[in-house]
């Protein structure tokens, strides 16, 4: 298990598209680069939308996790 | 990513006004630049006594598609209008209404909500789109 030192998080749970992603950017403005961002979700389609978000925007998408108990995404990501 | 999106939006309907409000902070979100260009029933939901409003949905949600929506709702869904101001905190995406439509509905810049940055006739809005696709609603 890899254990990140996350800078800023971002609880999207229970929001629906695009929220999830306009409130990882409005953390990513406010982060300083390099800084890790946690971000919890619940969106299904998430997943994609994360992928596609950093492929973009040059953001690193460094892990990605599901719990299926609760269907909570978590998503770490390193500021550009 | 440089082109802008440019949404002409016409239709005044909640449900048309989400779908615009998702499409502009999905491309703020990205860093693209958005250009909103708002006509009729569009400009007229963005007047700042009316833009919390219910604005009815689209004739083909029928009676199924207005339990949907108001399921979505209930259960939290952002309103496109907050959608809208928080694409507007990210940057990049510049509204702006149709200046035959403030006639049509005889209003000026003092009936709008601060969303709408001014007002420009349909070449500035060509002229602002450049190359970037132009997607009305």
């Amino acid at each position: 298990m890899t254990l990140f030192q996350i800078a800023s998080r971002v609880d999207a749970r229970g929001l629906s598209c695009p929220m999830p992603i306009v409130k990882t950017a409005q953390a990513a403005k406010l982060a300083a680069p390099g800084d890790l961002i946690e971000v919890l979700a619940t969106d299904p389609g998430s997943t994609k939308d994360f992928v596609a978000w950093c492929r973009t925007t040059g953001h690193e998408l460094v892990n990605q996790d599901l719990d299926l108990a609760t269907g909570t995404y978590c998503y770490v990501i390193r500021r550009k | 990513m440089d082109e802008p999106l440019n949404l002409v939006l016409f239709s005044g309907t909640d449900d048309k006004l989400q779908a615009a409000a998702v499409l502009t902070a999905g491309a703020a979100a990205l860093g693209k630049p958005v250009h909103l260009f708002l006509q009729y029933w569009a400009l007229d939901a963005f007047r700042h006594d009316r833009i919390d409003r219910d604005h009815g949905l689209a004739p083909e949600a029928g009676t199924e598609g207005r339990e949907r929506v108001d399921h979505l709702r209930a259960a939290g869904q952002t309103p496109w209008a907050e959608t809208m101001r928080q694409a507007k905190d990210l940057g990049g995406v510049d509204i702006q209404a149709c200046s035959l439509s403030m006639d049509l509905l005889a209003i000026d810049q003092a009936d709008l909500d601060p969303l709408v940055d001014g007002v420009e006739g349909v070449t500035a809005f060509y002229l602002n789109a450049g190359a970037g696709q132009v997607v009305f609603i």
